[in-house]
């Protein structure tokens, strides 16, 4: 181990970087192995498990560029699909803490989802893929809360799952409450492994309901005969927006709003073809924004005031490429439409077919 | 003098554009895996070459090893320069959304800092092509390759100069957005470019430095060899790209546009221009790959941002719409390019043009492409 420290040392030196520049030590490194690089998170997917008929939960091992994350957080994953690759965010549901930092992802595959069914049906042990840095405030208090209600819908058990396994590793003693609602008792992931730990763990108890097998929804009576008095209680929520606003309203009634953790997660829904986009044009960096007008991303920041760098004006040189943070254009070459996160655009020759964020 | 412009209809150049647009479509909703492969091949074979170059340079003092590695090393570089460096600056690669192959973030084994280049090539030569007084590989502001150039004396010096050029090319390229002309005609000050000479010299100091210094250090008492052989392998790289460059736009019977021409183009106009200005070489697979496919400059400047190794397959069309429009297309062997691109620069070093006809721009028609230049 010393001696792959005092390696990695040498080769993140000045020396080597001048000899291997301008591409970097990453560029000759991953000709070996993939995932050797030295400043590129990357992680081997070891383990592939189909828990459901819609999930698949991958078991990966990241390299040593890897940050690691806290429970909660999700995590930018990249594989590449037919030589492009896709990034997408999934929250772990493994502890912090895991072995050789190992990271536990459940996707659920969606009809449409180009990303999940690829993850699901093609991925396989020994398969790399790409890490970004964690992000997401949806994490514990560091001062870990006495009392807590862990509530999830569907695939939004990941990060509350993460939080369950974090506190059992931490030798956590407070009084732990897990709700998972899923449609069917056949979409209910993790239930053994969660039944399992609470058979360990005293301080945990866990519910599963199905809501379409007459199970009710989240409503203050169920939590209350679970958890028993919220006075002191704090509660970590993950699933959708509905899911949230009952939950909320649930801790708003004993005056404890402050008290509730939430994340939510709704895919972006592209406009459809050939309509007239409506909605807001944001500029992150300039801190501004304007309500979607006429002409191309390029011309409607100039409208709006900006003076973004460009070129030709015609989408053949590349200057105002510009990265895209959320929302989904249209190319006005090729009338495809995209709804990525995170992904760069040619301003001259994109039109907003929804709110658009841009890096501006 | 300006070969006279084909003459085309308002409607047959807008029928030309779509034609090529729907081109361009159809080979970027095919971009995929075949190219993602191809392209990481090519890399893969650079990155083997200089690391072979460069460890063979180090046995140097033996003949054989010497004359190896610089013939790894001078490929290594000429495939980092041109099939992946130019390429994947273009944005031939930006639809795979790859960090490393990004067109924004990628940098080369030269001394010209990407950023400089991305703005003189991709932007000022490519939306601008061989327009006289915009398009600024016209010489570089070092040449007379136009007769619509006014002759200084010191052209007669363009021989020499040429040769200086292809020798040091490198920094040629680097010093390409200085407008050195503009400099020494007053109308730029010198300390208008101190922030881009401040960038060249972070960037070519790097080069130099591993190329001239680190390398040969580390070979020890081998050192003379390592930097010989690297100064030959730099030396290769910038004749072969020279060589290569020059014959994109400069040969016999490739067209030159006056501003007033290229004035209130459109798609299609633009489209004809870009065919009209460039010249092809024609040659085996590995020529057109160590080119970096610059070979089918034609399809390049149509589409400098589908991945250059598809310009083979996409060739075959635009020569049949070339013929359908009564359009040249032309090109030829090396010899006989390169041949025409020396002699132009041997003749411009005197006054006038070629037959001694008056420069372009005192005879051009204004408007549009269709109108016949004398």
């Amino acid at each position: 181990m010393p001696v792959a420290t005092a390696t990695r040392r040498f080769l993140a030196s000045p020396l080597v970087d001048l000899l291997v520049g301008p591409h970097g030590i990453d560029r000759y490194l991953e000709l070996i192995r993939p995932n050797l690089t030295l400043r590129e998170a990357r992680a081997e997917v070891v383990g592939v498990r189909r828990q459901t008929d819609r999930s698949v939960t991958l078991t990966l091992r990241p390299n040593q560029a890897w940050g690691g994350f806290s429970a909660g957080q999700f995590v930018p994953v990249g594989v590449e699909i037919d030589g492009v690759r896709r990034t997408r965010t999934y929250s772990p549901a493994g502890s912090q803490h895991g072995r050789d930092g190992a990271i536990e992802l459940t996707v659920t595959s969606h009809a449409d989802g180009v990303v999940s069914n690829h993850l699901r049906s093609q991925i396989a042990p020994g398969s790399i893929l790409h890490l970004g840095p964690a992000r997401g405030a949806f994490v514990l208090p560091a001062a870990r809360p006495g009392k807590l209600v862990l509530i999830s819908g569907g695939s939004g058990v990941t990060p509350v799952l993460s939080m369950v396994r974090t506190l059992c590793d931490e030798g956590h003693a407070g009084e732990i409450t897990f709700v998972h609602y899923s449609r069917t008792s056949a979409d209910a992931l993790y239930r053994a492994e969660v039944e399992a730990l609470a058979a360990a763990h005293p301080n945990l108890c866990c519910a599963f309901v199905a809501t379409r097998e007459g199970g009710g929804h989240v409503s203050a009576g169920a939590i209350a005969a679970l958890a028993g008095d919220l006075d002191e209680a704090h509660a970590a929520v993950c699933g959708p927006p509905a899911l949230i606003d009952a939950v909320r309203a649930i801790w708003d009634a004993v005056g404890a709003a402050d008290r509730v953790l939430a994340e939510t997660f709704t895919p972006p829904v592209p406009a459809p073809a050939g309509a007239t986009a409506t909605g807001t044009l944001r500029f992150l960096r300039s801190d501004q924004q304007a309500a979607i007008g006429a002409g191309t991303l390029l011309e409607q920041a100039e409208a709006a005031g900006l003076s973004p760098v460009f070129g030709c004006r015609m989408g053949i040189c590349h200057t105002c490429t510009c990265r895209k943070s959320a929302g989904s254009v249209r190319n006005v070459l090729t009338g495809q439409t995209s709804a990525e996160e995170d992904e760069d655009i040619q301003l001259c020759i994109s039109v907003p077919a929804g709110d658009v964020a841009l890096e501006l | 003098m300006p070969t006279p412009h084909p003459q085309l209809t308002d409607e047959q150049i807008d029928a030309l554009g779509r034609e090529l647009d729907e081109l361009r479509n159809r080979v970027f909703s095919d971009l995929g895996e075949r190219d993602a492969a191809y392209i990481r091949r090519v890399i893969k074979t650079q990155r083997g070459l200089e690391i072979a170059g460069r460890g063979l340079l180090f046995a140097g003092f033996l003949p054989p090893a010497w004359i190896g590695g610089v013939a790894a090393l001078s490929l290594s570089k000429i495939l980092d320069n041109m099939e992946i460096g130019h390429n994947v600056m273009h944005g031939q690669y930006d639809w795979m959304k790859d960090p490393a192959l990004d067109s924004k973030r990628f940098e080369w084994d030269t001394a010209c800092p990407s950023d400089q280049w991305r703005h003189s090539h991709n932007y000022m030569h490519h939306t601008h092509t061989n327009v006289l007084g915009k398009d600024r590989d016209i010489g570089y502001g070092i040449l007379r390759m136009s007769a619509g150039q006014p002759w200084r004396p010191r052209d007669l010096g363009n021989p020499i100069s040429a040769t200086l050029m292809a020798a040091l090319f490198q920094w040629g390229i680097a010093a390409h957005d200085l407008e050195v002309e503009r400099i020494e005609a007053g109308e730029i000050a010198f300390s208008d470019k101190r922030e881009m000479l401040a960038s060249i010299w972070r960037k070519g100091r790097r080069q130099v430095l591993k190329d001239y210094v680190a390398f040969p250090l580390l070979a020890g008492p081998g050192a003379p060899f390592v930097l010989a052989g690297n100064a030959t392998a730099n030396l290769t790289r910038n004749l072969w790209s020279f060589m290569i460059i020059f014959c994109g736009h400069f040969p016999e019977g490739t067209h030159e546009f006056t501003e007033e021409e290229a004035e209130n183009e459109t798609r299609g106009g633009w489209y004809l221009r870009q065919m009209l200005g460039s010249a092809n070489l024609t040659g085996g697979r590995l020529f057109h790959i160590l080119s970096g496919n610059l070979s089918h400059q034609i399809e390049h400047h149509l589409f400098p941002d589908i991945p250059a190794h598809r310009y083979a397959e996409i060739a075959v069309e635009v020569r049949e719409m070339c013929e359908r429009y009564g359009l040249p297309y032309n090109s030829g062997p090396l010899h006989r390019q390169f041949g025409s691109v020396i002699e132009k620069i041997v003749r411009l070093a005197l006054p006038g043009g070629a037959s001694g006809e008056p420069p372009p721009a005192a005879a051009a028609a204004r408007g549009s492409l269709c109108a016949e230049t004398t």
